[in-house]
């Protein structure tokens, strides 16, 4: 576990322990079954976000490819199509999304903030006047409410939902590819000195486009959770914002907006303790207008945190280097 | 003749990088109105020792006087005050201004802020007189030509009531006609009575502008020479520290057959121009030329980084046609490029990730990296390549340049090339590294890997060449043979003049 993983974890602990100090009903059931459920559904975003921004990159749309693919849904099953396969062209059409900002950042050499800004407005537009800016109920669509937005009681009211699990195989083959595989470590490497890599030998276009598709992807995913979660899909709000607690997740965990690092453990529990502060917030009675102000203090806190033990490591290391040689 | 007492005097001046001691007990004399040459080779410690001077870097020992008085220089606009600037190889001006607006950069005559423009005018053509070019001062510098530039880099120097003007390799990108008219604007400077420090690779300038020559080499004094002690052997001798016939030792070898054909090759860079020429196995190829000749290029289009935009290359009879870094590698060409920071390594990966890079997809089990394979082929390479490093876990920034170096050659030593790239290879490298790089370059031509490599350092190419090529502005203006070299015969060619049929 690296120095990041540690501080984000206690971190996370520490928010934890005061919360359940200041109310203790923090850890009832109830609650814990949905602080669970929504952490998992910021931790899958973040981990999409996170691959991107190993690139050096970053996705704006994360929230509007969410509203779109739920708004979609739910059109897709007034006009009474046929679910699953809706399910099936939905994680197609966020797969093209990626795709589209890929080619656009890496043959159009678009920047990443340009073309995925445009997108957050597009998919946005697209959500509002398919559904003439409508809310739309969810009918039940039986198997798949089971397998989106199941749960699996535990004991007493405390029960693990649908995203849990998604997000347990989605971050184990996450973390396995960024280990363990020749991609991941070339992402690594294409993050650190895009230069360097492709003078190794490595298509880094190829990666960059990946890393995209796998965050779009990832977004429809979550788009797919969120409207069976939520069960009513509000096209001009549903997933707004969401980006931006993705990116908050995946930089409090670890990534460096400047690429080339990146830890999947570290960004779900990131995930954890944005969404434990929100509810923290509410639990410990302070005024709920603050909620922004408090997730930003608490993350610019962790990463100048983070900054400043970098830089004390660093120069500790520089020392010793020079001690050895003289 | 110079004054008694120095203008400057820089005593046991050290300075100490992450992993680098890159100056050790220099010392350092300049008198007033002299032109003081600094020579050595790259990563002598020239440029630190420059930067040091004009307030860049702080020293981590050592005293500098100005006029007798002790003085501490901790940033450039102290260097200033005291009236030391440093002309950067790279330019430092802004394109979208004007001459009169770079001159006066950061020192604009104003009244509460509100920019005094006429008076910046008028100012400026003085200083432009001194340097002796003659444009208005309303001309933007991106219409300048390098060598123009230079002269208002010396202006703003003249700005700031500079008494010591640095100059650090200020003719590497100017044409001969350019570097003509700087060395007589230096004359002119110091007749002024203005002391110039000057740097450069060029032994020739050297020799022609210098009162005094202070050599260094690998961050310490080397010697000093004096008016007609001033000559190339005595230079490069002091540089290097031996004999060059001790230094070099490329005893001829056996060449095979032909590995590498270009014909009619056109790089996106200079599409104009065709270039043909062919590398036998067993053979160190030099490519000489000045700075900007294309040589970088041509590595780049072979390796397949700059696709060629026509002509053929073959690779042992086979097509090679690569379209990327990746086909080229797959063919067994592989480049060490001449960027070490940012195209030759991930300076924060480690020696281990650095090393295996480009074997990743080779050793790989369906897309799982070989953790065994990878530990096994890093230990090798440390070892055969005697990398200096704590452990393989070592990030690659830590790593001192030469050691830097021999990580990416061992990256591509593992995937077994018949052709090995080499773009100024010893760059920023100190002497014993470099001497090993030769060696090594020696034995891979003996296995029979075809070696092409680009330098700058005319006693590089002179003592390591079977045979080279010389380009200029794209094309290869002449090739000598081993026994046809020396650096006058180069120096021709590079500059542009084509070799007699």
């Amino acid at each position: 576990m690296n120095k990041n993983t540690i501080g984000i974890l206690s971190l996370f602990i520490l928010i934890f322990g005061f919360t359940w100090y200041s109310n203790e009903n923090f850890v009832n059931g109830y609650n814990m079954t949905n602080l669970v459920k929504w952490s998992s559904l910021y931790a899958i975003m973040g981990i999409g976000v996170a691959f991107v921004i190993i690139t050096g990159g970053i996705d704006l749309s994360i929230g509007s490819v969410i509203g779109l693919v739920a708004s979609l849904l739910a059109l897709a099953i007034e006009k009474e199509w046929d679910p699953t396969l809706s399910v099936v062209l939905l994680l197609g059409l966020s797969i093209v999304i990626g795709l589209m900002h890929g080619l656009l950042i890496t043959k159009v050499k678009l920047q990443p903030f340009v073309v995925t800004l445009c997108g957050l407005l597009f998919y946005r537009g697209i959500s509002r006047w398919l559904t003439d800016n409508q809310t739309m109920q969810f009918p039940n669509t039986e198997n798949l409410d089971s397998f989106f937005s199941g749960k699996l009681l535990i004991f007493g009211k405390f029960a693990l939902a649908s995203p849990f699990f998604f997000l347990i195989i989605i971050a184990v083959m996450a973390a396995f590819f960024l280990n363990r595989t020749i991609w991941g470590r070339y992402l690594l490497a294409l993050g650190n000195n895009e230069d360097g890599a492709r003078y190794s030998g490595i298509q880094t276009d190829r990666l960059k486009i990946t890393a995209y598709v796998i965050c779009s992807f990832l977004a429809g995913v979550s788009g797919l959770l969120f409207a069976y979660e939520l069960d009513s899909v509000q096209p001009a709000q549903t997933g707004e914002f969401y980006e931006l607690y993705a990116i908050a997740a995946a930089v409090l965990g670890g990534c460096s907006l400047r690429g080339g690092q990146g830890a999947i453990f570290g960004v779900i529990i990131a995930a954890a303790v944005i969404r434990i502060l929100r509810n923290s917030i509410n639990l410990v009675g302070i005024s709920t207008h603050l909620e922004f102000s408090i997730i930003g203090l608490v993350i610019l806190g962790g990463v100048t945190a983070d900054e400043i033990i970098k830089r004390i490591v660093a120069k500790r290391r520089t020392s010793q280097i020079n001690a050895t040689k003289n | 003749m110079p004054d008694i007492r120095p203008l400057l005097k820089a005593t046991a001046i050290g300075k100490q990088f992450p992993g680098v001691r890159a100056l050790h007990n220099v010392d350092l004399t300049l008198f007033q109105g002299e032109v003081l040459s600094l020579v050595g080779e790259n990563g002598a410690g020239k440029s630190t020792m420059m930067k040091i001077l004009a307030g860049i870097h702080v020293p981590n020992k050592g005293v500098i006087e100005l006029d007798g008085n002790e003085v501490e220089i901790t940033t450039v606009r102290e260097a200033q005050k005291h009236g030391i600037a440093l002309i950067h190889q790279e330019l430092n001006l802004c394109d979208n201004l004007d001459i009169a607006a770079n001159i006066f950069l950061g020192n604009e005559p104003h009244s509460g802020g509100v920019i005094d423009r006429n008076r910046m005018h008028k100012e400026s053509e003085q200083y432009l007189k001194r340097v002796g070019l003659e444009f208005s001062t309303e001309t933007l510098i991106a219409d300048l030509t390098i060598g123009h530039q230079q002269l208002v880099e010396i202006s703003k120097a003249l700005s700031v009531n500079a008494r010591i003007i640095i100059m650090d390799e200020p003719t590497s990108s100017l044409s001969q006609k350019e570097s003509e008219k700087l060395f007589e604007v230096i004359r002119d400077l110091k007749n002024q009575g203005i002391s110039i420090i000057y740097i450069s690779h060029r032994l020739g300038e050297v020799m022609e502008l210098s009162d005094r020559v202070s050599v260094l080499r690998d961050g310490e004094n080397a010697g000093e020479l004096v008016g007609d002690e001033i000559t190339h052997d005595a230079m490069v001798k002091l540089m290097v520290g031996r004999d060059l016939s001790q230094f070099y030792n490329r005893t001829s070898t056996t060449l095979g057959e032909v590995v590498l054909e270009v014909e009619k090759l056109r790089s996106p860079s200079y599409p104009n121009d065709e270039i043909s020429f062919s590398v036998r196995s067993g053979e160190i190829v030099g490519i000489a030329g000045l700075v900007g000749a294309g040589r970088t290029e041509l590595l780049q289009t072979i390796f397949g980084v700059t696709p060629a935009v026509g002509g053929t290359m073959k690779l042992k009879g086979e097509k090679l046609m690569p379209n990327n870094t990746l086909d080229a590698i797959n063919s067994g060409v592989v480049l060490a490029p001449e960027d070490r920071k940012r195209h030759g390594l991930v300076l924060e990966m480690s020696v281990s990730e650095n090393t295996s890079l480009a074997r990743l997809r080779r050793d790989q089990k369906v897309g799982m990296i070989n953790f065994n394979s990878e530990a096994e082929l890093v230990e090798k390479t440390i070892d055969s390549l005697n990398i200096k490093t704590p452990n393989s876990a070592q990030v690659v920034q830590y790593l001192s340049g030469g050691n830097q170096q021999k990580v990416v050659l061992g990256k591509w030593l593992s995937m077994n090339p018949s052709l090995l790239l080499l773009d100024e290879p010893t760059r920023g490298i100190d002497i014993g590294s470099k001497q090993e790089i030769y060696k090594l370059m020696e034995n891979l031509a003996a296995s029979g890997v075809a070696v092409i490599f680009v330098s700058s350092e005319m006693e590089e190419i002179l003592g390591m060449a079977d045979r080279v090529l010389v380009m200029h502005e794209g094309v290869i203006t002449g090739e000598l043979s081993r026994e046809q070299l020396d650096e006058e015969a180069i120096m021709q060619l590079a500059t542009g003049k084509q070799a007699a049929a």
